[in-house]
C-alpha cells in the first residue's frame, strides 16, 4: 500500500468512527463491525481494489450522514407536525 | 454583505428518553447525552449558505448556558460559522433562564456587533417556548419573519416564505430583521471530524450577562414537573357486539 492511500485509509476509519458514536445501537457495536470490516481486507495488496474499497467506505460515510439527517427529519416531523397530513 | 447573528441552544438530545428526577424539580441531564437544539442547527446551515452565496460576511454564532454550552458553539463552528460568543449562565440562573433573559442578551450582542440579520431557531425541543425571535425583534424594534421556510436577499431587503396555518405567506422586510428557522428551511450538514478539529482553532468569546448589562434574574418559580401520562393499556374484546357495547358505554355510538 501506498503512503498516500495508508493515510487514506486510516482517516476514512477516523471518519466513520467518528460517524460512530451517534448510532442507534450504540457505539460498541458499531465500532467491533467497523473494526472487523477493516480487518477482514487488510492483506489487500492491489492498489486499485485499495482505490475501490476506500471510495466504498466513503460512500458509507455519506449514507449514515444522510441516515442520521433523515431520522432526526422524520422524528421532529412526527413530534411537531404530526396534523399535517 | 451582511453581518449573521445566529443563536444555538444546548438541549437533551432528541433521540433521548427524558426523565424526570424523582424530586418533582427538573428532569434528569446529568450523563445524559445532549447536542445542539435541532432547529437551531437549521439556522446555522441557512447562515453558513448565506455565507457561501457571499451574502453574509461573517457569522457569529451565541449559546447562553453552563460551560458545557461551548460544546454546541464548537458544532456551530465546525458546520461553519466564524466566532462564537458563550454568555455564562448556571446553576440556579440556567433553571430559571427564560426567552426573555435570552433574547435581552441576544439584542444587546446584535447592537454590540452590528448585526444585519439574526437567525434563530423556531424553538427549542426542550422547553418548546418559541418566543426569543419574537421577544428578540420587539426588544430591537427590528422586523420580523417567523417560521421561515425559504430566505431570499434583496438588494436591501430580505423575501422571506413563512410556514403558517393551512399554507405559505411570503414576506418582504428590511434589514436589520430577526428570521426564526421552521423545519423545512434547509437540510442542516454533518459536523465532519476534519471540521470540527479545524473549528477548535476558530475563537469562543466569554462573557457574562452582568458584563452585558442584563439582568438573569429568575422570573417564575418552578412549582412542578410531572411525566405526561402513560397511555392506557388496550382490551381484547372477543366479537363485534362486545365491542358496540363497550363503545356504547363509553359514548362513543
Amino acid at each position: 500500500m501506498s503512503l498516500s492511500q495508508k493515510i487514506r485509509v486510516i482517516n476514512l476509519y477516523k471518519t466513520l468512527l467518528h460517524l460512530g458514536k451517534d448510532w442507534p445501537q450504540g457505539y460498541d457495536l458499531f465500532r467491533t463491525r467497523l473494526h472487523k470490516a477493516f480487518i477482514k481486507n487488510r492483506n489487500e495488496t492491489d492498489p486499485q481494489r485499495i482505490e475501490q474499497m476506500i471510495n466504498h467506505g466513503q460512500f458509507v460515510a455519506k449514507e449514515i450522514e444522510a441516515l442520521y439527517m433523515l431520522k432526526k427529519y422524520r422524528t421532529l416531523k412526527r413530534r411537531y407536525y404530526n396534523n399535517d397530513n | 454583505m451582511a453581518r449573521v447573528l445566529v443563536g444555538v441552544k444546548r438541549v437533551v438530545d432528541y433521540a433521548v428518553k427524558i426523565r424526570v428526577k424523582p424530586d418533582k424539580t427538573g428532569i434528569v441531564t446529568d450523563g445524559v447525552k445532549h447536542s445542539m437544539n435541532p432547529f437551531d442547527e437549521i439556522a446555522v446551515e441557512e447562515a453558513v449558505r448565506l455565507k457561501e452565496k457571499k451574502i453574509a460576511s461573517e457569522i457569529i454564532a451565541v449559546s447562553c448556558g453552563p460551560v458545557q454550552s461551548q460544546e454546541v458553539l464548537r458544532t456551530a463552528l465546525a458546520m461553519g460559522v466564524d466566532k462564537g460568543i458563550h454568555v455564562e449562565v448556571s446553576g440556579k440562573d440556567y433553571e430559571t433562564l427564560q426567552p426573555l433573559h435570552v433574547s435581552k442578551i441576544l439584542a444587546k450582542i446584535a447592537q454590540n456587533e452590528k448585526i444585519d440579520l439574526i437567525i434563530v431557531g423556531k424553538q427549542a425541543i426542550d422547553d418548546d417556548c418559541n418566543q426569543t425571535a419574537q421577544m428578540t425583534a420587539g426588544l430591537l424594534n427590528w422586523p420580523q419573519a417567523t417560521f421561515a421556510s425559504k430566505i431570499e436577499k434583496g438588494d436591501k431587503d430580505i423575501t422571506v416564505t413563512r410556514e403558517i396555518d393551512g399554507g405559505l405567506e411570503v414576506i418582504k422586510s428590511k434589514l436589520p430583521a430577526v428570521v426564526s428557522a421552521d423545519l423545512r428551511l434547509n437540510e442542516p450538514r454533518y459536523a465532519t471530524l476534519p471540521n470540527i478539529m479545524k473549528a477548535k482553532k476558530k475563537p469562543i468569546q466569554k462573557l457574562t450577562p452582568k458584563e452585558l448589562e442584563v439582568d438573569v434574574s429568575p422570573r417564575i418559580k418552578i412549582v412542578n414537573v410531572e411525566d405526561p401520562p402513560t397511555r392506557q393499556a388496550g382490551q381484547i374484546v372477543p366479537d363485534v357486539d362486545t365491542l358496540i357495547s363497550k363503545l356504547k358505554e363509553k359514548g362513543h355510538c
